[in-house]
Parts: C-alpha cells; sequence; structure tokens
C-alpha cells in the first residue's frame, strides 16, 4: 500500500496524543503547576493535530463532517466520533484540572476509555481490511494499542520533565519493552501473513488457477493509474530491513537508554527520548503501509 | 441495523441523453461500422460530440463497436488536428511550418502541378494511404494523366487480393465473408484484428454460441486466436506447406467435393500438354472457351455446354493434336506427391505430423458428414435447376499473416485451394461474397499506364493483368511506373507499390519525379519499411542542394510524422466533419445477403470545433484542385468547375450512364444500383442511418458466380454490364502466362536475371517456396521470426493521440518466448538489441509462452517520433515505444550478383513485413529505445494537460478546486 | 447509507463470458464514453498527451497467461468493473454514508454529493473496481449505467449497459441474477459461472463463465477413414476418383 505521509502522521500522532488522553486520564501525570499544562497541551495537540493531518489524505476535506454520520458500520467513522468525544471528554477533564486543580475522575476515566476506543477503532480501519492479509490476519489492534500505551506514557513523563516534574523511568521501561515485545509479535505474524494466508491467489482472483498456472499477460493500461499508485507499493527488501533496524534502534533502544540515564541525568532526557521513539514509530509504520500487499494487486500481475 | 429501508438518496435514472443524434458511419478503421452521433449544443449553440454508439440497423455492426470507434471523441478532438494549410519553413522533418490560406495552398499546388501536366506527367507521383474514396483520387489522377497512382494495397494486402480475384473472383479481404450461422468448423490464418474487425468479432460470438469448432492458425495466441478452441502455433512463413498437406491427404483419402469441382471449378478444363508455347494452356474451342472431356460424348466440349459428364482424370486427344489432361489430374498428381505428406513439413511447419492430419480429419469430417442444404431453387448459367443447394459447413478466413509474406500469394492461392476441393465456396456453410462480388478477371480492367502532356490516361491504372502483354512496360521492357508495379518485378501488382514509391523517387529509378503528392499515409514512419532509410531518402538533397524529390504535397488531419516531412500541407477534416462514400466502386460492406453502401456527412461544421479552425475536406480539395488544372471531368465545356465540392460530385458524377458513386436512392428516389442522378440522394442516405441497403432476391443468393438470377440481378444493379458466369480456378492460365514467357515464348519475356523467380513463382498451381528473406541469410546468425501485430484498440499510428487509447497502448514491448528469454539471460523489463540483416534496434522485451517458439512480435506502430501528434517529446512512445519497421529493409540481403531484390512477393509485389529475421542479444539499457530519429516541432497548439469530456454538460465539472 | 440492505428486490449484474472475450477492450472505452458524460462528474484524464497519461476508468482489460499442464499456454482476456458483491465491503466501510446499495436492484453505487475521498472504500474491494477521480476527488465505480438501464430517453432495446450494448464479441450480458429463471442465471448454471475470490466472502453479484476446455482433441473423428485410400487393394486416389465420378451420374 501506498505509504502516505498524511496517514502515517496522523496515525503515529494521535496515536500518541491519545496515548497521553489515556494516562492522564487514569490520573498520570503530577499535579503541580506547568506539568499539568504540558501533558494537557501536548495530548490534546498531538491527536488533534494528527487528526487534522489526516484531512491531508482526503480528496475533499471539504466533506470530512460528512464521516460521523456512519458510525454504526464504518470504523473510520466511529474514529472520528470516537476521537472527538475522547477529545472533548478529555479537554473538559484538562480544563478542570490545569484551571481548577482539581480532577474530575470519573471524567478521566470515561476520557481515558474512549482515548483507547479511538486507537482501537483506528486500528480496525486496517485490521478490518481483508484485502490486506497482512493488517487483517496479525494482531494490529494489540499493535497500535501498545504503541499508543507506549508513545503515550512517554508523553506524559516528558510533559512532566518539561513542567519540572520528576520522572519514572521504570514503568516507561516497563512499557517500551513490552510494546517492543508486541512489535515482535506482530512482525512475526505479518512475516507469516502471506497472501495465501487468506486463500486469496493470482488463481482464485481470476478464477482462472484450475486451468494451469497463471500469469499477468498484459496490464489493461501501459501506464499507471490510481489503483496501482495506492494498492500497488512495492519496498524493497534493503530498504525494509533498515527501516526495521531505524525503527528498532529510534523507537526502542535509543529511548531505553535515555530513559535509563534521565534519572541520573535529568528528567529533560525524556523529551529526546520521546523525539526518537515518535522518528522510530513513524519508520515502522511507513513499513506498515509499504509492506502491505493488497489482493487486488493480483490483477496486476503479483502471484 | 435494520437496512431495508436505506434505499440511499434518489438517482436520476432517466437524465437528458443528447439534444440529437445524427448517423453516419465511423472512421477509426476500414471496417465502416454504422454510428449514432450523439449532439449536445453548448449555451452559445456550439454542437458538440457527446457520446458515439453503433448504429443497431446498420449491416455491419448491428449496433456493437469497438474501442477506437468508442474512442471516437477523443480523436475528433485530438489536440494534433491541424488547424489550417501549412507551408514548410525549415528544412524537411523539422515540423517548422507558416500558416497559409487556401487560396494561396491550392495555387500553389496548382502551380506546380500545372506545368508537369502540360510537359510530363508521369513526373506527378499522386499515391494514397488509407483511403476510401478510391473512386475519386484514381479518377482524378487518370485525368490528370500521370501513370503514377495507387492506393495502400499493395504494403497492405495485395497477396490476399490478388490471389482471391484470380481464384475465386474476389478475395477474404473484405470481399466475402465466412457463413457465421452455418459453418461447423472455422479456420482463421494470421488474422489479428482486420479490416472486417467487428464483423468478425460478432461472428467468433456466434460460432462460440452453437459450438461451432474455432481452429486459429497463428503463431501468437492473442485476440482471436486467444479464443480459438484450438490454437495451432504455426512457425512464420511455412502456411503453405500446411495448407498443402492437408490437401495431401483430403485428396489421398477421398475427401474431396468432386461434383463441385466438376461444375463449378475449372478441374476438368483440359490442360495442353504439347510442349511448345501453349504448353499448360487451356484448350479452347474456335470461340475461345475452355474445353472439358465430354464422358458421355466421349469428345472435348465448351466447358458450359449443358449436361456434360466432364472428366476429371485421364490422357485425352487434344482436337488441336497432341495430348491434353484435366486440371484435376495434374493437380492431384502435385500434391500426392510425398513432398506434400504431412511428416515431409511437420518440423518446417512447427506442427506435428498427426496434428496435421488429425485437422484434414476433422476438416473432412466437418465437410463430408454434416452438409447444410438450404431449400433455395437456382438455376445455374448452364440453364439448369437445382431445387436447393448443399454446401459444406468449413469456413476460413484469413488475412495478413499469410499474405505478407515473399510467398504469400502462392499461400493465399493454396488456401484457395483448399476451400475448393471441400467445395465451400459461395455454398452454405462456408465462404460466401458480398456483392458486387464475386466477379471473374475479366470483369476488371487492366492497367493502364500510357502517358502524354495534357491527356488524359486512356484508362484505370490499376487492374488485373491477365498476361505479359497487360504489363505496364516501355518499349525497352522498362517499368512505365514509379513503383514499378505491373513491371516484370511485380506482374500482378493489383494494388501498386506505394512502399517502392519513396525509395524509386529518391533513386531516380526508374526516373525522378517532381511532385510526391501523397493523400492519408504516415510514409515517414509507420507505413514506410527501413523507416530511418526512408527519413534520409526524404530529407536527401541533390548537388544543386535542391531535394531529390523536389516537392511534397501532403494531405493529413493530424500531425503525424509525414507532416513534418512535406513541403505543403493541406489539412483535412475529421471523418465527423465532412462527406465521404463507401461506394461499390471501391469495395463493398454489405454482408452476402445484400448489396450495400454509405456515406459519411458533416455531423458538425469544421470551423465550429475548435476556434481559427480552417480545414477542408481533402476529396472536395482535389475536386477544386482539378478544376483549377483544367483536368477534364473536373470541368465542363466552358472550363468551369464541374462540381461544386464532393457531396456534389456524389451526386452527379456517373462511371458509366446511371451508374454512379452511390447505388441507393437514384433516379426518382426509387431506383437502385442503376438509375438517373437524384438531387436528393444524400438526403436519403442521411435519413436513412448514413447507409443504404438492397437485398439480394431470393433464389440468387448462392453460387452468385454461376446463378442465373444472380447474375441478372447484378446487371440490373449495374454491378456489369452483361452476365459474367465462370468456374472458379484452380489452376490460373494467367500465371502460367507468364511463366511462358520466362520459359522464353512469346514476345515479351522477363530479363535473364528475373527468369528462374518467376518460372517458380507463377506456377499456375499453388506452390510453396522459402520466404525470401530467411533464404538469403544463415540462419544460425538469425534463429527468430520477428512479427508485429495490429491492437484492438489502436489504429495504426493515429490511436496515439487519443487520450484514452493511448493509455491502453502507450508503448509496445517485444514478446520473446519464455525458452530464447532464457537462453539470452533476459527478464521482464530488460532492455535487449534486436538485431537483423539490416539494422539494430534497442527494445524492452517481456517473455510469454503462448507464442511458437521461434517467433518474438509486437504491437503494430506504437512507437512515435518525439514531437508528433500533439504529445510531449518525452512520451513512452517516443520514448520506450519503438518500430519494428527500422529493422525490415524494403531490399533483400545482397546476393553478390549486384543486383537490387525488393523485399516482396514474386507475383505481386506485396510488401514482405513478416519474413523478418532477427536474434536477439542482452543490452545495458538507460531506459529508451533506440534508434531515435531526431525531434520535429509541433505544428499544432499545446495539448491541455487534463481532460474531462462531458464537462460542459454534466452538472458538475468544476472540479475539486 | 453505509449498512448493506438486509435484502434486496433484484440482483442486477454482469455475466462475463471468459471464452469469448478477444480483449478488445471496446467494453472499457464505451464505459468511459458513457460514463464521462453521465453520471456524476466526468471521468477525467491527467496528463492525457503527456509522458505519464493515467485516467480515471470503470472497467479494464487485464489479459492473463495460463499454462496448462499438458496442453498449449492459453491468453485469457479479462474484463473487471465491479461485481456488486452482495456483502460489499466498500459499502461498509465508507465512513460518510456515500457508498450504498441499492435495495430495488442491488446496485453499489456513490453518491458523489457525499463522498470526500478518503479512498477507504477502494482499499476494502478486493477487486480493484473503485478509482478516485483526481479532478474531482470523489471515488467513481461502476454504475451498472443506472442512468441508461432504467432511462425513459433510450430506445427500450438499448436500456443496457454501455459495455454490454457495444460488446462485438457478445461476451457481456446484464440480467437479474435472483431470477433463476433469467437468461443470465440459466447461463451461469450451463456454464458453471464462477465467483471471483469467493473466499473474500463478498459474495460477488457478478459472474464470469469460465473459458471452454481448448486444445484436448479427441482423436480424428470416427467417420473419417484416413486410411482408407491408401490400402494396398484400392487403387489409390485416381482409382476412388472414378467411382466417385460414376455415383454423381
Ligand atoms: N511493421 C509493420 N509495418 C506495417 C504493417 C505491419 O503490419 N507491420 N502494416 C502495413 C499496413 S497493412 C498498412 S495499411 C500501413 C498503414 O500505414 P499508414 O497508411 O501510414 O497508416 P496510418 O498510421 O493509419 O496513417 C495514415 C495517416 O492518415 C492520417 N489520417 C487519419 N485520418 C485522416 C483523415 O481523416 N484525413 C486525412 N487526410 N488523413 C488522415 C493519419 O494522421 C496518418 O498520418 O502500415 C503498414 N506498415
Ligand atoms: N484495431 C485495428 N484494426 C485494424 C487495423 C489497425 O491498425 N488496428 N489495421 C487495418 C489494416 S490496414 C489491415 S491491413 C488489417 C490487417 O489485419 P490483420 O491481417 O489481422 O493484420 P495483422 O495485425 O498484421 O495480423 C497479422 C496476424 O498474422 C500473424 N502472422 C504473422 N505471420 C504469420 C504467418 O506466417 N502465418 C500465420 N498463420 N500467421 C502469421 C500475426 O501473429 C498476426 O496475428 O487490419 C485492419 N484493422
Ligand atoms: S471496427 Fe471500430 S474503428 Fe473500425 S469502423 Fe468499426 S467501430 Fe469504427
Ligand atoms: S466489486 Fe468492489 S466496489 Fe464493487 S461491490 Fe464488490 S467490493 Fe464493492
Ligand atoms: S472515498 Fe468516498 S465513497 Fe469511498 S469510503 Fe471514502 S467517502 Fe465513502
Ligand atoms: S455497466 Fe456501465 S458503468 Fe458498469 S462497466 Fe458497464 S458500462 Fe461501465
Ligand atoms: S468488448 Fe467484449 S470482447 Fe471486447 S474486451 Fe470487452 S468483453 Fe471482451
Ligand atoms: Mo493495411
Amino acid at each position: 500500500m501506498h505509504p502516505a505521509p498524511s496517514i502515517i502522521v496522523f496515525t503515529v500522532l494521535s496515536g500518541l496524543g491519545l496515548g497521553m488522553v489515556f494516562w492522564a486520564g487514569l490520573g498520570l501525570g503530577p499535579d503541580h503547576g506547568a506539568a499539568r499544562w504540558w501533558i494537557a497541551v501536548l495530548a490534546l495537540g498531538f491527536a488533534a493535530g494528527g487528526g487534522a493531518a489526516s484531512a491531508g489524505h482526503l480528496a475533499r476535506p471539504d466533506r470530512a463532517w460528512r464521516a460521523f454520520s456512519q458510525w454504526r458500520s464504518s470504523w473510520l467513522s466511529r474514529e472520528a466520533c470516537l476521537m472527538v468525544a475522547a477529545l472533548g471528554t478529555f479537554g473538559m477533564y484538562a480544563a478542570g484540572w490545569t484551571l481548577g486543580g482539581v480532577r474530575f475522575w470519573p471524567v478521566g476515566w470515561i476520557a481515558a476509555g474512549l482515548a483507547l476506543a479511538t486507537v482501537y477503532a483506528t486500528a480496525m480501519i486496517y485490521a478490518q481490511l481483508r484485502t490486506v492479509p497482512r493488517w487483517s490476519l496479525t494482531p494490529t489492534p494489540q499493535t497500535f494499542l501498545a504503541f499508543a500505551g507506549a508513545g503515550g506514557l512517554m508523553g506524559v513523563e516528558a510533559a512532566s520533565a518539561l513542567g519540572g516534574a520528576d520522572v519514572s523511568a521504570g514503568r516507561v521501561l516497563l512499557a517500551l519493552a513490552l510494546t517492543a515485545g508486541v512489535a515482535v509479535w506482530w512482525q512475526t505474524e505479518a512475516a507469516g501473513a502471506g497472501r495465501r494466508s487468506t486463500g486469496s491467489d493470482i488463481g482464485t482472483a481470476t478464477g482462472l488457477g484450475r486451468l494451469g498456472r497463471v500469469r499477468l499477460f498484459e496490464p489493461p493500461h501501459t501506464g499507471s493509474n490510481y489503483l496501482l499508485d495506492e494498492m500497488a507499493y512495492r519496498v524493497g527488501r534493503r530498504r525494509a530491513y533498515q527501516l526495521r533496524l531505524i525503527g528498532a534502534v529510534a523507537g526502542f533502544l535509543v529511548p531505553l537508554a535515555l530513559t535509563l540515564l534521565a534519572p541520573l541525568l535529568g528528567g529533560w532526557l525524556m523529551v529526546p527520548a520521546l523525539v526518537s521513539h515518535v522518528a522510530g514509530v513513524m519508520a515502522l509504520r511507513w513499513l506498515f503501509f509499504a509492506e502491505a500487499e493488497h489482493v487486488q494487486a493480483f490483477y496486476y500481475g503479483m502471484r | 441495523m435494520s437496512g431495508a429501508a436505506a434505499t440511499g438518496p434518489r438517482v436520476e435514472t432517466s437524465p437528458h441523453v443528447s439534444d440529437e443524434i445524427r448517423r453516419t458511419t465511423c472512421y477509426m478503421c476500414a471496417c465502416r461500422c454504422g454510428i449514432n452521433v450523439h449532439i449536445r449544443e453548448t449555451a452559445d449553440g456550439v454542437p458538440l460530440i457527446s457520446y458515439i454508439e453503433g448504429n443497431r440497423d446498420h449491416p455491419i455492426n448491428r449496433g456493437v463497436l469497438c474501442a477506437k470507434g468508442s474512442a471516437g471523441i477523443m480523436q475528433h478532438y485530438s489536440p494534433a488536428r491541424l488547424m489550417r494549410p501549412l507551408r514548410r519553413k525549415g528544412p524537411r522533418g523539422s515540423g517548422e511550418f507558416e500558416e497559409i490560406s487556401w487560396d494561396e495552398a491550392l495555387a500553389t499546388a496548382a502551380e506546380w502541378l500545372g506545368p508537369i501536366r502540360a510537359s510530363d506527367p508521369r513526373k506527378l507521383a499522386f499515391f494514397t494511404g488509407r483511403d476510401q474514396s478510391q473512386s475519386l483520387t484514381s479518377w482524378w489522377a487518370q485525368q490528370f494523366g500521370t501513370p503514377n497512382y495507387a492506393a495502400h494495397g499493395g504494403f497492405c494486402s495485395v497477396n490476399m487480393a490478388a490471389a482471391g480475384l484470380y481464384t475465386l473472383g474476389g478475395a477474404f479481404w473484405e470481399f466475402g465473408t465466412p457463413d457465421w450461422e452455418r459453418t461447423r468448423l472455422f479456420m482463421i490464418f494470421g488474422v489479428a484484428e482486420d479490416h472486417d474487425s467487428n464483423p468478425i468479432k460478432i461472428g467468433l460470438g456466434k460460432l462460440k454460441g452453437r459450438g461451432a469448432k474455432v481452429i486459429g492458425v497463428n503463431p501468437v495466441r492473442t485476440g482471436y486466436n486467444a479464443i480459438a478452441d484450438e490454437w495451432v502455433g504455426i512457425t512464420p512463413g511455412t502456411d503453405g506447406l500446411f495448407i498443402l498437406a492437408l490437401v495431401h491427404e483430403l485428396i489421398r483419402t477421398g475427401h474431396v467435393d468432386v461434383g463441385y469441382l466438376a461444375r463449378w471449378t475449372n478441374a476438368p478444363f483440359l490442360i495442353d500438354r504439347n510442349p511448345g508455347p501453349t504448353f499448360g494452356l487451356f484448350l479452347r474451342d474456335e470461340a475461345g472457351r475452355p474445353l472439358v472431356w465430354d464422358r458421355a460424348t466421349d469428345r472435348a466440349q465448351p466447358f458450359d455446354a449443358p449436361g456434360l459428364d466432364p472428366a476429371l482424370k485421364g490422357d485425352f486427344p487434344a482436337p488441336s493434336g497432341g495430348r491434353a489432361s484435366p486440371v484435376f489430374e495434374l493437380m492431384a498428381r502435385k500434391y500426392l506427391d510425398p513432398e506434400h505428406a504431412p511428416e515431409a513439413v511437420a518440423a518446417r511447419c512447427g506442427i506435428p505430423a498427426a496434428t496435421i492430419r488429425r485437422l484434414a480429419a476433422e476438416i473432412a469430417d466437418a465437410a463430408f458428414h454434416h452438409p447444410v442444404t438450404v431449400d433455395e431453387p437456382w438455376t445455374d448459367f448452364r440453364g439448369e435447376r437445382h431445387e436447393r443447394v448443399t454446401g459444406r459447413p468449413v469456413a476460413f478466413h484469413a488475412m495478413r499473416g499469410i499474405s505478407a509474406h515473399s510467398n504469400g500469394f502462392q499461400t493465399c492461392r493454396a488456401l484457395h485451394l483448399l476451400q475448393l476441393l471441400l467445395g465451400t465456396v459461395e455454398a452454405p456453410g462456408g465462404f460466401r461474397f458480398k456483392p458486387p462480388y464475386p466477379k471473374p478477371v475479366e470483369a476488371h480492367p487492366t492497367p493502364h499506364c500510357h502517358t502524354a502532356p495534357n491527356c488524359p490516361l486512356p484508362g484505370p491504372h490499376l487492374g488485373l493483368p491477365r498476361g505479359p502483354e497487360d504489363l505496364a512496360l516501355d518499349a525497352e521492357g522498362r517499368p512505365v511506373r514509379i513503383d514499378k508495379a505491373f513491371s516484370w518485378e511485380a506482374p500482378l501488382a493489383a494494388h501498386g507499390m506505394m512502399h517502392m514509391v519513396i525509395s524509386n523517387a529518391a533513386a531516380g529509378d526508374p526516373y525522378p519525379v517532381d511532385v510526391l503528392f501523397l493523400y492519408m499515409a504516415n510514409m515517414a514512419w509507420n507505413s514506410s519499411m527501413n523507416t530511418a532509410g526512408v527519413i534520409e531518402m526524404l530529407t536527401r538533397r541533390r548537388e544543386d542542394g535542391e531535394y531529390q524529390i523536389p516537392r511534397i504535397i501532403y494531405s493529413d488531419a493530424y500531425s503525424s510524422e509525414m507532416v513534418a516531412y512535406a513541403d505543403l500541407i493541406l489539412p483535412d477534416t475529421t471523418y465527423l466533419e465532412r462527406h465521404d462514400c463507401i461506394s461499390l466502386l471501391d469495395r463493398p460492406i454489405s454482408e452476402p445477403d445484400h448489396a450495400a453502401d454509405a456515406i459519411r456527412w458533416p455531423v458538425v461544421p469544421p470551423e465550429s470545433q475548435a476556434p481559427g479552425r480552417d480545414v477542408r475536406g481533402f476529396q472536395s480539395v482535389l475536386i477544386d484542385l482539378g478544376a483549377r488544372l483544367g483536368l477534364p471531368g473536373f470541368t465542363d465545356e466552358g472550363g468551369r468547375p464541374k462540381y461544386a465540392d464532393y457531396a456534389d460530385y456524389i451526386v452527379r458524377h456517373e462511371r458509366r450512364p446511371g451508374v454512379g458513386p452511390l447505388a441507393g436512392w437514384r433516379g426518382d428516389g426509387t431506383a437502385e444500383g442503376r438509375g438517373a442522378p437524384n438531387p436528393d440522394q444524400l438526403a436519403l442516405y442521411v435519413a436513412n442511418g448514413g447507409f443504404w441497403q438492397g437485398e439480394v432476391p431470393e433464389g440468387a443468393r448462392f453460387m452468385k458466380q454461376a446463378n442465373a438470377g444472380y447474375q441478372d440481378w447484378a446487371v440490373a444493379m449495374g454491378f456489369y454490364d452483361k452476365p459474367q458466369p465462370y468456374v472458379f480456378q484452380l489452376y490460373s492460365e494467367p500465371l502460367r502466362r507468364f511463366q511462358l514467357a520466362a520459359e522464353g515464348h512469346g514476345v515479351r519475356q522477363p530479363p535473364d536475371h528475373l527468369r528462374d523467380r518467376i518460372k517458380l513463382a507463377f506456377d499456375p498451381l499453388p506452390v510453396w517456396w522459402e520466404p525470401f528473406e530467411g533464404a538469403g541469410l544463415d540462419l544460425a546468425d538469425y534463429p527468430l521470426h520477428a512479427i508485429t501485430q495490429r491492437p484492438a484498440a489502436m489504429y495504426h499510428a493515429w490511436g496515439s493521440q487519443n487520450a484514452w487509447l493511448r493509455q491502453i497502448h502507450g508503448e509496445n514491448p517485444l514478446y520473446v518466448p519464455a525458452a530464447a528469454m532464457a537462453e539470452a539471460g533476459l527478464s521482464d523489463g530488460d532492455w535487449a538489441w534486436v538485431i537483423s540483416h539490416h539494422g539494430r534496434i534497442r527494445v524492452r522485451v517481456r517473455g510469454m509462452r503462448a507464442v511458437n517458439s521461434s517467433t518474438v512480435w509486437t504491437w503494430n506502430a506504437i512507437g512515435k517520433r518525439e514531437g508528433a501528434w500533439a504529445l510531449s517529446p518525452d512520451a513512452p512512445e517516443a520514448r520506450r515505444g519503438f518500430l519494428l519497421n527500422h529493422l525490415i529493409k524494403e531490399l533483400l540481403p545482397e546476393k553478390g550478383d549486384g543486383l537490387r531484390w525488393s523485399n516482396s512477393d514474386p507475383v505481386t509485389g506485396q510488401a514482405a513485413w513478416y519474413d523478418l529475421r532477427v536474434r536477439i542479444e542482452k543490452a545495458e539499457g538507460d531506459g529508451e529505445s533506440l534508434p531515435r530519429t531526431g525531434r520535429q516541432a509541433s505544428p499544432v497548439g499545446p495539448a491541455p494537460s487534463e481532460v474531462r469530456w462531458g464537462s460542459a454538460w454534466t452538472a458538475r465539472g468544476e472540479g475539486k478546486r | 447509507m453505509t449498512t448493506l440492505p438486509d435484502r434486496v428486490e433484484r440482483r442486477m449484474g454482469l455475466v462475463i463470458d471468459l471464452d469469448i472475450c478477444v480483449g478488445c477492450h471496446a467494453c472499457a472505452v464505451s464505459c468511459k464514453e458513457w460514463n464521462t458524460q453521465g453520471y456524476g462528474a466526468p471521468l477525467s484524464d491527467q496528463h492525457p498527451y503527456g509522458a505519464d497519461p493515467s485516467g480515471t476508468w470503470l472497467n479494464r482489460i487485464h489479459s492473463f497467461e495460463i499454462e496448462p499442464e499438458d496442453a498449449p499456454a492459453q491468453i485469457v482476456h479479462f474484463p473487471k468493473s465491479c461485481l456488486h458483491c452482495e456483502d460489499a465491503p466498500c459499502v461498509t466501510v465508507c465512513p460518510t454514508g456515500a457508498s450504498y446499495k441499492r435495495v430495488e436492484d442491488g446496485i453499489v453505487l456513490v453518491n458523489e454529493d457525499h463522498c470526500m475521498g478518503c479512498g477507504l472504500c477502494a482499499w476494502a474491494c478486493p477487486y480493484g473496481a473503485r478509482e478516485l477521480d483526481r479532478a474531482e476527488g470523489v471515488m467513481k465505480k461502476c454504475t451498472l449505467c443506472v442512468d441508461r438501464i432504467y432511462n425513459d430517453n433510450i430506445p427500450e432495446e438499448d436500456r443496457l449497459p454501455a459495455c454490454v450494448r457495444s460488446c462485438p464479441a457478445g461476451a457481456r450480458h446484464f440480467g437479474d441474477l435472483s431470477d433463476p429463471g433469467s437468461a443470465v442465471s440459466d447461463m451461469v448454471r450451463a456454464r458453471g459461472g464462477m465467483d471471483l475470490m469467493a473466499e473474500q466472502g463478498t459474495k460477488p453479484v457478478n459472474k464470469y463463465l469460465p473459458p471452454r476446455i481448448r486444445d484436448r482433441h479427441a482423436t480424428a473423428p470416427q467417420t473419417v477413414q484416413l486410411a482408407r485410400l491408401a490400402e494396398p487393394e484400392a487403387t489409390g486416389f485416381l482409382g476412388w476418383l472414378d467411382r466417385a465420378l460414376e455415383r454423381l451420374g
């Protein structure tokens, strides 16, 4: 699949922001001055900024508002509704917290739940697509949730540090380790989720498989088209390896190291840790799209 | 989630479709389908084409339409349309022009042509290409008086045409059609697309629906061959061998229609066996009628006498003394020879002997165990009445795959021989002609070439020579025509030899010309062999600095490659803006039970279709030019123009009294075929959808060549002036006359270097020889055959300016058999050198398996010159597409005898496109095909960067921004 | 509406005969031609005369090569447009409700006034049957010529999809696949009409008729004795000829 920057930015940033909402809603984060502000602003900023980026993927963003209408069946619509609900709820919670200095616990919990649900809905936009086995046959929701969780936690810690509060390295390390595990799990499943596992191949796509070995003779057009641009993106093995390495190093090893050093050298290290993590996750998210193969590519000759 | 109520928004299911439908005839190929052109008017009242669909009432396409036809809108509104007359400013090939007025353009043309006509009319070579108005253009050239006129048939499929005309009285090529309704077994040889495009597809659909068997004989298995029930992946150039092996098997096993042969062919004609100048000719009576041996009276009788019992074998005394044998005996002996046995040809054809034998058996089974009978009483030319017609439901069709070889004429004859042995021509279930065909050779003119200053030619240029006496030779035996058609190099060049004009004119062989006048032929590109060489010839200069071919006038409608090489451009309209006449004087469009002709008419006025556009229909321009030159036939007694324009000519011109370009609604509007000119004729055509159709009467529909009822109807229709029934020519006497000349008889004899070739090639019974190019090469160096196919969705060069079609075929790979790919170390998408004895090109390759193992191929005419067709210079057509033509030389490999041997069929001069032999080698590619031939400036405005056809009247259309 | 109807009144669709399709692209071009001036926005083309031409099409013709175990390789031409699936994932994923399936005939349509061009429906379709129009920014797909098949301004015999009407080989058929008595249903039964990628669970309405068996021949027909005249006791062909002529009388 074509790794559209707007979607990568959207999923990564909104995941991060919603993860922060989740933790903050549950009550994480120091109750003192600037830290509260940093947490609230960054959480809302990342989530809303991510959401805005997603509009970049729309050919008709002027009609984006219509996406709130189909929550009964569409994960994308649900995601939009949940996102608004989560941010709205968190906004109220954050207002009380930052302005009034009070935590309305039930509101926070609801915001946390909605944030979780939003991330899940985002993941389900991809996980529901049987047409892309690499998304539908793998623990995609778990992965999105884990990334959001770890990122959110780091976000909260980094915001706290910016607000002058102490950071708690232990839980970050734990979250990063767990998420790395989930990422490895997903990757293992993805490696196995060849398109065959849906049973689809060029033979079933054309219905001609029972007659013999099938290959594309001529595509319908010598030029390109929307489908090929969108669905038939191919990434080189070497490139994928390099990006996965970046994902592992920037997304996990560097943040782990910085987090370990933070108690010794200063909480501000959580900021570069977060930046590195986000960069790594972006690389992995890029691969999430770029490596995904769509069954309709069979019609264009992929076996 | 109950959805029953979820009906969705209201959709307008009955939108307004168009303001008006104007019915005319398509022209993205020569098939000539009927179309309904939907017109919508813009707010300012400009009529725009909104939709084109097939006309259901039309005899050719019955409502269906091909991809090109449906993309006609993009053709009509192409940015490559020429806008005004042009005069060359830069050097030839540069594409630099200045716009001039029509008056200036016509005056210039008249200025160039007038003096030629007054001094030496031969100095004009007028050749027209993809033309469907040959009856006008040839008439014009005849009035001008130049011998140098022909149309595109010579490079196209003259082998097919000539073989059919000389054997059957009509050819596969547009003159007839398989009996789709009744045939049981259909074999299609060497056809990718054909002029009969939609009818063949409709027919194949019908056969499939009825469960008839379709066999495709073709090195490549795409298109029609892809849907064949059986594919015979023959090696190119060997069809003659394969067909004669089928003939061998059928004769050997007695599966021939003896009754049909005896009655309707020249199988019983007695052949003179006395050595001497009449050896091998028919025995004839005093009246010139060929004789047969009547077994009832035991003596020779004229073949057309009633009640004969003709012998098909034996050795009889000739009335004039000596011995004679029937054609059939000679033929049977010839083809029973073991050299024609399946085993003898299998390896060469790439078809196992067992397959050939089984196919012969399948053919025999369908033909002789499943006869079809139509209960339609008829009377033959001998006066015998038949209560019914019985036919053999085996049908064949063939086109350029067998004809575009240097052995194509005889291969086509071989196929006709096979048809006749089975009794399948003009009989139900077989191959049936479309009126005005069939016609005997005698009904055609012979070629005329005698010129004199300010004089028309005494008769038409093109025709069918009956013997050496009809050749176009001067007193010294040299060719009279610039293309050397009807010379000893190409004696039966029925359509002329367009592909030799430029190289002969550039070489001044047989003489130089002053003006080359071309119409609708992209001769600087895809219709020439050796394209780069032709470009050099068009730009070659004499010592005095003048071009070798001093003046080139060209009429095109679009910015083609040829435009850049001409000096004066006469811009034509598109097919929707002019009158055209698809005349019975040219080629038929009907199905067998009807005669039909058609017109095109200006469904939209040209000047309304683009601002500043000032173009004219070429035929009207030619008529204007004819009047300016004072040509007889184009001026009246007072020297005034005789016709206002082409429409006027179509209505008022009479070729013979009562016979004009159109057969429908003559006289008072009720006459068909013959009748006085009717001023309302065109209006009546328009009212009828652009075509006319007259029905062949019952009892006249089958066996037309011998059917007295048909003959009378044909005379009444004006196809000819007296009945001329005939029998099919298994044995061709005209060929034998040329052979006799080569053997040293008669006053006109071929030059010595051609004698052997003519002895071989003019065999009166079909023969096969190794295609010349391969025969002259060490095949270890050139192990592969290289051929082209037409893509169904592209018409030669001009589909590439079509916004829709060029998305489908924007570049062409060379398809290479998988084994050959492996051997050359190639994988899909690699670049490779393709090397012939003449040159090398660099192309992109793709592997394929459904192809003959020694054949590579590509789509025809996709490659373009940079700057042509209003495409951006970096268009894929120019950068990655390619022409195979660069590798095809118009001459054969040197034989070391110092002579120039043309790469053509020795009988007709047909260009041997598919004799090409090559090898391939891996190339380091920089992503571009080679050779490059430079860039031409575009004389037409820039092309738009987006097309949204219909936005003028769909509610939306503003775009998202 | 994004939910699928529980029930449709008819299942209109196409039956495409792969045994007959010659790959001529006529249906694809006539589809483009009709739809660029019909339902919704025009089907735009980008850089139509440039180096990288592309455009929106609702029907495209692919060609596949098949290598059977024991017969020569074949080419099968393969037209593909929307299959108007019963369980159309393209509909249920649509966030705006622009994509919907009609109750009256099962046609899957896009309401172009509501579409926001997110592309998700194209991702959900296994068949590559949806293309985003790059000029208009809305999703395009086969409409089953909903603006032809009921159109009172068109003669009754022409109330057919443009592609069906134009197909020269007669490889495309249109009808109600929910009616077991319809001609299309008959065809599907008789020829083993198949679903593409049934495992995707979309339940396509359009059916494909597989190519008939090719290149498998019985031995020579029993009626024809290939050895007959070659037998030594016969007098060979010219002897046979005499007898044949006698029979003619
Ligand atoms: N390698 C290879 N070469 C081949 C062949 C092959 O099979 N393989 N086939 C050969 C055959 S059979 C043929 S017939 C030739 C065809 O070759 P051409 O006759 O050269 O065919 P086109 O490309 O159709 O070019 C015709 C010209 O007519 C112009 N034209 C189109 N419409 C109009 C119009 O309305 N008015 C006017 N005045 N001009 C118009 C076009 O712009 C174009 O320049 O190619 C031959 N060349
Ligand atoms: N769409 C479309 N239709 C056209 C045209 C076009 O350009 N586009 N051009 C028109 C014109 S001008 C013409 S002349 C006709 C020509 O129509 P066709 O005669 O169909 O011409 P080609 O495309 O040259 O196809 C030649 C076929 O012969 C095969 N072949 C080559 N060599 C051999 C051989 O030795 N033996 C056998 N058995 N087969 C062989 C090739 O594989 C190919 O399939 O088409 C007309 N119709
Ligand atoms: S076959 Fe196609 S291009 Fe040729 S005349 Fe018919 S519709 Fe037009
Ligand atoms: S083919 Fe694709 S677009 Fe059409 S209904 Fe099925 S899933 Fe939707
Ligand atoms: S592109 Fe349009 S129709 Fe498709 S899912 Fe998005 S909003 Fe719906
Ligand atoms: S039914 Fe109409 S919209 Fe659908 S493919 Fe055919 S022509 Fe195109
Ligand atoms: S028009 Fe008919 S034959 Fe041609 S590609 Fe379409 S379905 Fe196949
Ligand atoms: Mo041709």
